[in-house]
């Protein structure tokens, strides 16, 4: 079917182009015309939208998704990840290996790709770095390379030793593929919350901002020393920004990317012992949170991510100090880029875009999409007026762990086209 | 005048008004006390549920002594924090417990936040009996009811708080009450045992306990937790009772006269020596009497709110 895309502005800053009011033919999941329709364009059996005032961008990517499939489906599987993710505006997502088991080898990267592969959204994964995450050997990272993984990490826990990452660097580095990691010393780490007035007050086991800023310095020289490529991933404190910008001038191979909750919100929401607002990295402060701003503003932080963590609420709704970390974030994140940052004008549209889209694509290395005729459609539409309110109940994801729940946005994805498949409005259909 | 909140979760942001009117009503309870027949009937037909998730045999015959002489029928729930290990979860122990139709829950756990979200899951009044390191509200009130008794005002009055500063419940209920009622409160003990930013509270950090002798009125000694993990923070109790244990050459040297308070159970010669701990200068079994009133003065505003 033949889908036209009339008066819609056209924003891609991976092909620098910033075009409004135009119109964009998409014929077989592919890109047939952008620009003035012709009588003939509407013959045949199409469907047409009117986006006069909406935006068409490449496909928003989240590259830290907890998808859960193997090993904890009753929280979340491929396929709800998937819905949940386009029902957030999402064409792509990388998952992470923190499954049970582990994703240490080919035969789980299939089982996820399986699971993925009639589905809208693409699913691409990371491979654990070490054996069961375990930080004593390094996982086979040829064979998982060969089979698709298209970075390695840890996550949930930094690598263990200097020792061990400094050979995954090394390995890796022969792949060209990044090292993701949760920057956390584990000597310093199971506290509840970030250390501060508030844990004082609150009796709450302190988790320091130091535990953070130790391993990304850790990681930031061993980058330097072996030329790998390190992903500081959900970067929460004022000091880790600080050095990541340091490292960046003098040229170490390293990105960074942040969460939408660690841009938006403090330790002052703990106050109440929600267990929404209990992950880790911890809130920080407000000294932390602008300075990740500023992150985000001079480029230091390139991208940002979910850090979907779906739990049950069983699991929840529980003492806080023995609740498990972890929001769910992928059908939020857009509304709260654009309210916090774009609506705000701390970042344009084509940063928002850059972010959400492009670099983390370039830092996995895979293709952005183009706006070409004959390139395949992988979009996502957005509209930065509505106004709408976050109802947890209306998600596509089993899990309901959102401290955003009742928030007031302004932006949305109302849709996204992908694979020859379009998600508008909450139904899915092939084009 | 009735209290403004039909719970007690802690003494942070309660009203000066509020704490008076606690320790006003201690005081007639205190009286009550000194009868030959000590029960009275104003909690008749009332229950009271004593939650208790962590062991604490002090606190639990305190709130049952007080909640029989007030004529409330109460009942003991004891379990380890983790009953979920039954299969059943927090959440639904209380749901259970309210369900049985009762007035009141008194909560012990080993994890702040506890009673507030008591608070969010039932609709019984909560009273918290200590949870976690966060605040212990009844134990600052007696503290703060014998500190008056004894020296007959609490505005004004300088008063240290020794020892594990952060991981005690105790410490932190103190500060806020003592605060809001006028007195200027300090804490002393070894800096891995002091919280950062405490100093944001309004309050004084002195590492040296002579200087804390010298500088108050109150010395409210606390606990040393003598288990391994509690052990992480100070090189050995011998270090510990040397620098900061308060004994009575110390005392002497230091030439004061100052009021020694302890919430119990002590460590002899550790945080105390045993002739302090037996001296002319401290109240400790006092606070253990006024514990009783404390607790039987906060039952009966609660209980009688509605």
């Amino acid at each position: 079917m033949k889908i036209i895309l009339r008066n819609v502005n056209l924003v891609n800053p991976g092909q620098k182009i910033n075009l409004s009011g135009t119109n964009v033919i998409i014929e077989g999941g592919k890109i047939s015309k952008i620009g003035s329709l012709d009588p003939e364009d509407f013959k045949g059996e199409k469907k047409e939208f009117d986006l006069t005032g909406k935006y068409l961008v490449p496909g928003f990517f989240d590259m830290h998704v907890h998808l859960r499939e193997p090993g904890r489906e009753d929280e979340e599987t491929v396929i709800s990840g998937c819905n949940s993710a386009a029902n957030g505006g999402f064409t792509g997502l990388a998952c992470m290996p923190n499954t049970e088991p582990a994703i240490d080898s080919a035969e789980v990267v299939s089982l996820i790709k399986k699971q993925a592969a009639d589905h809208l959204v693409n699913v691409f994964i990371i491979g654990a770095a070490t054996l069961g995450r375990k930080g004593e050997f390094i996982s086979p990272m040829a064979e998982l390379k060969e089979s698709g993984v298209v970075g390695f990490s840890d996550d949930g826990v930094a690598i263990k030793t200097a020792a061990i990452l400094k050979r995954v660097l090394e390995y890796s580095a022969m792949y060209n593929l990044p090292v993701i990691e949760h920057c956390e010393d584990e000597t310093l780490a199971g506290g509840a919350m970030n250390e501060g007035l508030n844990s004082t007050m609150l009796g709450l086991p302190p988790l320091p901002s130091v535990a953070e800023d130790l391993i990304v310095a850790r990681d930031l020289l061993m980058a330097e020393y072996t030329n790998g490529r390190i992903h500081i991933a959900h970067i929460s404190t004022k000091k880790s920004v600080e050095l990541v910008r340091q490292a960046k001038k003098s040229g170490v191979k390293v990105t960074a990317e942040v969460t939408p909750h660690h841009f938006t919100l403090t330790d002052d929401s703990v106050k109440t012992y929600d267990t929404n607002y209990k992950m880790n990295p911890p809130l920080r402060t407000k000294a932390d949170v602008e300075e990740i701003i500023n992150g985000l503003k001079d480029g230091t932080i390139d991208c940002i991510a979910s850090d979907h963590a779906p739990h049950s609420a069983e699991e929840k709704e529980v003492e806080f100090e023995f609740a498990p970390n972890g929001i769910i974030g992928l059908e939020t994140q857009i509304g709260i880029a654009l309210t916090e940052l774009y609506q705000k004008k701390i970042l344009s549209l084509e940063q928002v875009v850059e972010k959400m889209a492009v670099n983390p694509r370039r830092i996995l290395n895979i293709p952005v999409p183009k706006f070409n005729p004959g390139e395949p459609a992988d979009f996502t539409i957005l509209d930065t007026d509505e106004v709408w309110t976050v109802d947890f109940n209306q998600f596509k994801s089993k899990s309901r762990n959102s401290p955003f729940n009742k928030k007031l946005l302004k932006g949305r994805a109302l849709g996204v086209i992908n694979k020859s498949r379009m998600y508008f409005m909450g139904e899915y259909f092939d084009i | 005048m009735p209290l403004t909140n039909r719970h007690l979760l802690g003494l942070q942001g309660i009203s000066k008004e509020d704490i008076q009117l606690i320790l006003d009503t201690t005081k007639t309870f205190r009286e009550v006390l000194e009868r030959p027949i000590k029960k009275v009937p104003t909690l008749q037909g009332k229950t009271v549920v004593n939650l208790f998730f962590e062991n604490s045999t002090r606190t639990r015959i305190s709130f049952e002594l007080a909640e029989r002489r007030l004529s409330a029928d109460s009942v003991n729930f004891s379990a380890s924090a983790s009953s979920v290990t039954k299969g059943e979860t927090f959440k639904d122990t209380i749901r259970n417990i309210e369900a049985m139709k009762v007035d009141m829950v008194v909560v012990r756990h080993s994890a702040a936040g506890t009673p507030q979200f008591l608070t969010r899951v039932c609709d019984a009044s909560i009273i918290n009996a200590g949870d976690g390191i966060h605040e212990h509200p009844t134990q600052a009130l007696l503290d703060m009811y014998s500190i008056k008794e004894k020296l007959g005002k609490l505005e004004g009055l300088k008063v240290c708080m020794v020892g594990d500063i952060a991981h005690s419940r105790v410490a932190l209920s103190n500060i806020y009450g003592l605060t809001t009622m006028g007195a200027k409160v300090s804490v002393c003990g070894p800096s891995t045992m002091i919280p950062r930013y405490i100093e944001e509270l309004g309050v004084d950090v002195i590492y040296d306990i002579d200087e804390a002798i010298q500088e108050n009125d109150v010395l409210n000694v606390l606990r040393i937790q003598l288990e391994r993990k509690a052990r992480e923070y100070f090189p050995s109790i011998r270090e510990y009772s040397k620098y900061f244990g308060i004994t009575e050459e110390r005392l002497e040297k230091n030439g004061k006269d100052i009021l020694i308070m302890h919430p119990g159970p002590i460590n002899r010669g550790v945080e105390l020596s045993s002739s302090v701990a037996d001296g002319l200068n401290q109240i400790i079994l006092q606070q253990v009497t006024n514990g009783v009133a404390v607790r039987m003065a906060i039952l009966y505003l609660l209980g009688t709110l509605n």
